[in-house]
């Protein structure tokens, strides 16, 4: 095995938190190293660039790691569970294919024990991470519009993405109905932003962005902590953490991109693989000291997983819309958020008001609907339903339960020999509940814009791809794997800071809390750096 | 199996297809038998060819090997009854036909559509009137604030 010269910090992940934590960390001068599995992506990469755009959203830009299949990828055994798993390996993660929809988690979501009654409250409150979420928005570049009465107060520094003829509808819709919405926060520049160009409005967000207008990490945190001197090393499959005598962590044994095995060996392991890759790497880390895993005393290590489920309401108005013309995100509903004594779940759900569809993806998704027929009859209908479309998802708040969790698989292995993970996850009923509250509410909207062929997808097709709370923070080393700044409680050298360390998932896109958590983090061991192992 | 579609495979492929989109005259749309489209399908299956190729077979054997014979009528109802219950290979005929039926020029330019990829031209999107968020901005704040107390003061 291939020894490597011994780093201050080695970051595993390059993804939302790998990349913030590194660019935090890079101002010490310590040595940092990141190891990522994936490879950069190129602008020229993305499918906006050629005619079969849409096509590749099933293909190498598809959202679920088992269907793309890139080499970079790894399996995941999720037949266990109606939500599957959505993830992008590479140097960015998930921000490469996220929808840069921009929220942010409720004061509310890091004290559910206390106001309502359930899980259990964060060991950090929404005012400790206040600064790091301005902080991260200056980062990413957050475009958004102040004066939300339904969110705390926040300062986007650019202005919000436009309304549209989709959102228009929408908004008179709300209005009629007396509800709340507000244009969305989004990390989409809407104006040139730090180098950033500004969006042209190539379609939707998700399979990234050409122009360089979304902001994925790999173009906003990466190329500074590069600069600052941070090593990133891509095509590196790391298979488990090392401990040594001490039980601290010794470093991480990987594959390179010919298949090599390597020891790097390290000062301070930082995990952010994600609520999957994490647990996964954590679990496959068991050694004689640790049997059940690395960090897993509590053995909380893969449990409480959270996947928010997310019903989408779709319909068709009169009137010509955006269709695929513009961002998918327009605009979000905080009316049904905050716990209501009158409804039968506690916590709630941001609506999430959506743009249509392109000509591709509107004839398979209206095939799969049932609402377009092959024959002769295609071509009307088809005519009726391209770019009308309105569709509105229910983010729904997912409480952490212990039964919901990410083990090893027994059988499957990715191409390098390591177990893949296995899901096992069900739906609680209090979500299930508020999924058909949401629904009922949406489809209430969607009457009041006046829409037809209304419909829902309840979970298929909805994999948001927010994977969280399988190594989760508290200041109890039996209820919790890291401490309140993301220390493990059992391995002092060892920290996690992706979307893992969440206690409950709120009802919103967690991407923006997750960095906030992650610059928190690094922030703390910056501060503490003369005693990180005390 | 070849890693390609067979000239009798693509016969059938070219039957099914065409039957699952006929050609307009009225609309201007093609059929999705129409050789440039076909050939993209065929080149454009990919990962999905042995699903494609499962559907072929089965839609083949629904028709007892005579989908050709059969009329519009028969095969359109054939088709929408393999579709609504054929599963992952009906699902993967489906998407190969229209990914490359709705990228076609003739198709998006007859829908009134640019036939062009959304790089480096983009698109416009109305920028709208903000003065509909009226209604919302006046209402107040109603997030919950943790550092309430009970007589909701901080
Ligand atoms: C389709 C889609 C749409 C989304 N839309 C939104 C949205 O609109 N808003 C929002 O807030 N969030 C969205 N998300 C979620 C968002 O992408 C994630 O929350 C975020 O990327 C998670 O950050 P992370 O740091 O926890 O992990 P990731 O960003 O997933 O990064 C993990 C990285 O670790 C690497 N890795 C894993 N295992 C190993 C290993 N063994 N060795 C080496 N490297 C490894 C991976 O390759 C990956 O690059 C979306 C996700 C998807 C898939």
């Amino acid at each position: 095995m291939a020894g490597n010269e011994r780093v201050d910090v080695l970051i595993i992940g390059s993804g939302a938190s790998g990349a913030a934590v590194a660019w935090s960390l890079a101002e010490t001068k310590m040595r940092i190293l990141c190891l990522e599995q994936g490879d950069w992506v190129k602008p020229t990469d993305f499918p906006s660039n050629g005619r079969d755009w849409e096509a590749r959203r099933f293909g190498d830009f598809e959202i679920r790691p088992n269907l793309r299949g890139r080499d970079t990828d790894y399996p995941v055994n999720d037949d266990n569970s109606l939500m599957k798993v959505a993830n992008f390996n590479g140097v960015g993660g998930g921000t490469i294919i996220y929808t840069a929809h921009w929220p942010r988690l409720h004061p509310s979501d890091f004290k559910v024990k206390s106001l309502d009654g359930v899980a259990d409250d964060w060991p950090i409150d929404y005012w400790a991470l206040e600064r790091f979420y301005e902080e991260n928005d200056r980062m990413m570049g957050a475009s958004g519009l102040p004066g939300d009465p339904g969110v705390p107060p926040r300062h986007p520094p650019m202005p919000p993405i436009p309304l549209g003829r989709t959102g228009a509808v929408y908004a008179q819709a709300m209005n009629r109905l007396g509800w709340h919405w507000w244009p969305s926060d989004t990390t989409i520049a809407t104006t040139p932003y730090d180098g950033r160009a500004q969006c042209i409005n190539l379609g939707h967000c998700t399979p990234g962005c050409a122009q360089g207008a979304k902001a994925s990490t790999d173009i906003t945190y990466w190329p500074l902590a590069l600069r600052a001197g941070v090593e990133l090393r891509t095509r590196c499959r790391v298979r488990e953490i090392v401990t040594d005598e001490h039980g601290m962590a010794a470093g991480a044994i990987y594959y390179d991109a010919e298949g090599r095995e390597h020891f790097q060996p390290a000062e301070v392991v930082i995990m952010a693989c994600n609520g999957v890759g994490t647990p996964r790497l954590l679990l496959n880390s068991a050694s004689a000291r640790f049997p059940n895993g690395l960090a897993n005393s509590s053995g909380l290590v893969g449990r409480n997983l959270m996947l928010h489920p997310w019903p989408v309401v779709s319909g068709y108005v009169e009137e010509e819309m955006d269709g695929a013309r513009a961002p998918i995100t327009s605009m979000w509903s905080k009316q049904f958020y905050e716990t209501d004594p009158a409804r039968d779940f506690v916590r709630g759900y941001t609506l999430q008001f959506g743009r249509g569809a392109g000509p591709v993806t509107e004839a398979i998704g209206s095939t799969a609907a049932g609402h377009l027929p092959w024959g002769r009859g295609h071509h009307g209908i088809y005519r009726q339903l391209l770019n009308p479309r309105a569709s509105i998802g229910v983010a729904c708040d997912d409480l952490p339960e212990e039964h919901n969790r990410v083990t090893l698989d027994p059988e499957l292995k990715d191409s390098n020999g390591i177990p893949a993970p296995r899901i096992d996850y069900a739906i609680s009923e209090n979500t299930r509940r508020m999924m058909e509250h949401g629904i009922a509410r949406a489809e209430e909207i969607m009457a009041a814009a006046g829409a037809t062929r209304v419909h829902t997808s309840r979970t298929v097709l909805n994999y948001p791809g927010h994977l969280l709370g399988t190594a989760r923070m508290g200041t109890d080393p039996e209820r919790s794997v890291v401490n309140e700044w993301g220390r493990s409680h059992d391995v002092k050298n060892l920290f996690i800071v992706d979307g893992s360390v969440f206690v409950t998932g709120g009802g919103v896109n967690p991407t923006s809390t997750i960095q906030a958590v992650a610059l928190y983090i690094a922030d703390q061991m910056k501060q503490r750096l003369a005693n990180l192992f005390d | 199996m070849s890693a390609t579609l067979s000239p009798a495979e693509m016969d059938h492929l070219g039957e099914i297809a065409g039957a699952m989109i006929p050609a307009s005259a009225d609309l201007r749309m093609p059929a999705a038998d129409d050789p440039v489209i076909l050939d993209d399908i065929a080149k454009s299956v990919g990962r999905d060819l042995a699903l494609v190729r499962e559907a072929i077979a089965a839609i083949l054997k629904m028709a007892n090997g005579a989908f050709a014979g059969l009329d519009q009528d028969a095969k359109e109802a054939l088709i929408n009854d393999y579709h609504a219950r054929g599963g992952a290979p009906a699902e993967a005929l489906g998407r190969a036909i229209l990914a490359a039926y709705y990228r076609d020029d003739r198709v998006l330019v007859a829908l009134g559509q640019e036939a062009r990829s959304p790089f480096p031209k983009g698109h416009v999107v109305e920028p709208r009137d903000w003065s509909l968020l009226d209604a919302v901005r006046h209402r107040a704040p109603f997030w919950r604030d943790d550092r309430m107390t009970g007589t909701g003061e901080r």
